[in-house]
């Protein structure tokens, strides 16, 4: 089969590889629709995150077709049509009985601080991603749902992270009537987090960029007003200004690892390695709000050190939470949503790229050309 | 405001908000908010049928966290540690993810990684070629210039650096190449020169 292969840092190519097979008897093999390319990937791309290994296949967000069932799969049948949560869950463990999917025990032999996660290196678990034709999924029962029959694929594959994780962002924030909201990245995540913030009642919704292109779909698609913070000498200073010097009740980091804003800390984490991750965008954060706020963080960071200003954190009673998305707990209310036409998750893609045209695909999306906000990746088989 | 006890107020309504956003409020009760609270007891297991899942066969000794009790029931069986840098990183395992060694030995082992598996492509009919690789062509063909140019972008600082991590240590390889040749060289010469030298 085809398949997008990691080469070292900034190199990808499309490559043949083997064929997934079942390797547990819950397991299915997918053939895959549609993928996409996360900001998150952009990191494994970059060579942030530990134990990303050469050949590996990225890609946590996509849909397909049951191509194979293992011995014991009673829940999905070959030829159903599914979208894959980009958690890896066995539905049982501790956390996965609380609902908590993402931090599934069961799933990741490589470390026990973050879940199992497909294509993102061996640190969530060393599984194939879907930015291929065919795709190992396994707990074949707990993960996949079938694909509503109204649901447009792009609508589905965008449900499987990006808009699922911009919708819990927005409730890890805690939000209540008239809260003045604050969303740090204008990236598909930030963008659904700053929707979903009117949609549990802010008063306000407030999202922070330096990419005018995404701050304008900021406007159209999620009603929020815009600062680009390139456009300030302390873009903190101005949130402090324009709350009547309270500062915001909520604050969304929807950035992570690779914030810009402060050359030494990006240049530190992205390019150096130094640090798990550029907390730029949480420093902001934590400064920007009023004391006893809520900070809400799903950016993605890597398991090293960040430098982050904790004191401010502590000093201003803070509360802070964080987690990967539980996807597939988010999807009922979710798919209500959709189809009330409250989230538009389509309304985001602005480009599908060929399998064989993988390097400009991520080339595209790591440099911010031509407008990109969200790549699809068509695999050729589908 | 800030100095006394109410809140400032906000601009518009509840009602103008529900007006101008359409689904404004429909999750402002915490209810209706699928992940709060946090902990909630999944009695349908999200469809899992077992208390404990069958365990994936092992195929080969699975690298894992020491702060595993075992080896998880299911894992990834993508990219199994070889050469020097599966060594480094099956050393990295023997630290807990609390050590920064732990990490900071992944990260070593994913250059020697990448070198070693550069090095191998050039024993193949696909040697890694730098230019198809890093899709730097599309700079031509999605205006590579025009999405830099009078853009408020605060990205275009560092992104100059990109090239050098890329090219940087194959520029620095070919140097350390092309210097050590040439002392090789130069010290071959010297002998050989000595060599027909009088001796006294």
């Amino acid at each position: 089969m085809r398949a997008m292969v990691y080469r070292g840092p900034y190199k990808v190519r499309m490559e043949e590889k083997d064929r997934p097979g079942i390797e547990h008897p819950n397991d299915a093999i997918v053939r895959v629709q549609l993928a996409a390319i996360c900001g998150s990937d952009l990191h494994l791309y970059h060579g942030m995150m530990p134990d990303t290994r050469i050949g590996h296949t990225f890609g946590h967000e996509f849909i397909g077709v049951v191509d194979e069932v293992g011995s014991s799969v009673q829940n999905l049948a070959v030829g159903d049509r599914v979208m894959v949560p980009f958690n890896i869950f066995c539905g049982t463990c501790w956390y996965c009985a609380r609902g908590l999917y993402s931090n599934c025990h069961n799933v990741n032999p490589n470390a026990t601080a973050v879940g199992g996660i497909y294509g993102y290196s061996h640190t969530t678990g060393g599984y194939d991603g879907g930015q291929a034709e065919y795709v190992r999924v396994p707990f074949a029962d707990v993960g996949p749902s079938r694909i509503p029959d109204w649901m447009a694929d792009e609508d589905a594959v965008l449900l499987t992270d990006a808009t699922a994780t911009g919708y819990f962002g927005a409730q890890l924030g805690d939000i209540v009537e008239g809260d003045v909201v604050i969303v740090f990245g204008a990236g598909p995540v930030g963008l659904v987090a700053a929707k979903s913030a009117w949609l549990m009642g802010a008063g306000r919704v407030i999202v922070i960029d330096h990419l005018d292109y995404r701050l304008e779909k900021a406007r159209t698609f999620a009603q929020a007003e815009t600062y680009n913070f390139t456009e300030y000498n302390d873009i903190v200073l101005e949130m402090k200004k324009t709350t009547d010097w309270l500062g915001a009740d909520v604050a969304i980091d929807a950035v992570g690892a690779e914030a810009d804003g402060n050359f030494l800390q990006h240049v530190t984490s992205s390019k150096l390695k130094l640090q798990g991750g550029s907390p730029v965008a949480l420093n902001w954060a934590i400064d920007s709000v009023r004391k006893g706020a809520t900070i809400s963080v799903m950016g993605a960071y890597g398991p090293l050190f960040s430098a982050v200003k904790f004191g401010d954190a502590m000093n201003k009673g803070l509360t802070i939470h964080t987690n990967q998305c539980p996807v597939k707990r988010q999807w009922p209310r979710l798919f209500e949503h959709v189809r009330n036409g409250y989230l538009k998750p389509s309304e985001l893609v602005t480009h599908r790229v060929p399998l064989e045209d993988i390097a400009e695909g991520y080339h595209i999306f790591s440099a911010k050309l031509d407008g990109i906000i969200k790549p699809l990746v068509v695999p050729t088989a589908a | 405001m800030t100095y006394t006890p109410h809140k400032p107020p906000i601009a518009e309504s509840p009602d103008e908000l529900r007006q101008r956003i359409p689904g404004w409020g429909v999750d402002l009760d915490p209810r209706d908010r699928p992940s709060v609270p946090k902990l909630q007891f999944q009695e349908d297991f999200t469809g899992a049928h077992w208390k404990f899942p069958e365990r994936q066969p092992e195929k080969y000794p699975r690298e894992r966290s020491v702060e595993h009790g075992m080896l998880t029931p299911v894992f990834g069986t993508a990219q199994p540690p070889s050469g020097v840098a599966g060594a480094i990183r099956r050393y990295a395992y023997h630290y807990s993810e609390g050590r920064a060694a732990h990490w900071l030995l992944l990260l070593a082992a994913d250059r020697v990684d990448a070198w070693e598996h550069h090095l191998k492509s050039f024993l193949t009919l696909r040697p890694d070629n730098p230019i198809t690789e890093t899709g730097v062509k599309a700079e031509l063909t999605h205006h590579g210039l025009r999405s830099r140019i009078g853009q408020h972008r605060t990205d275009l600082k560092h992104q100059v650096l990109d090239p050098v991590i890329v090219g940087g240590a194959w520029i620095a390889a070919a140097g350390a190449v092309y210097s050590g040749a040439r002392s090789v060289a130069r010290s071959l010469a010297h002998v050989g020169s000595d060599a027909h030298r009088p001796v006294h």
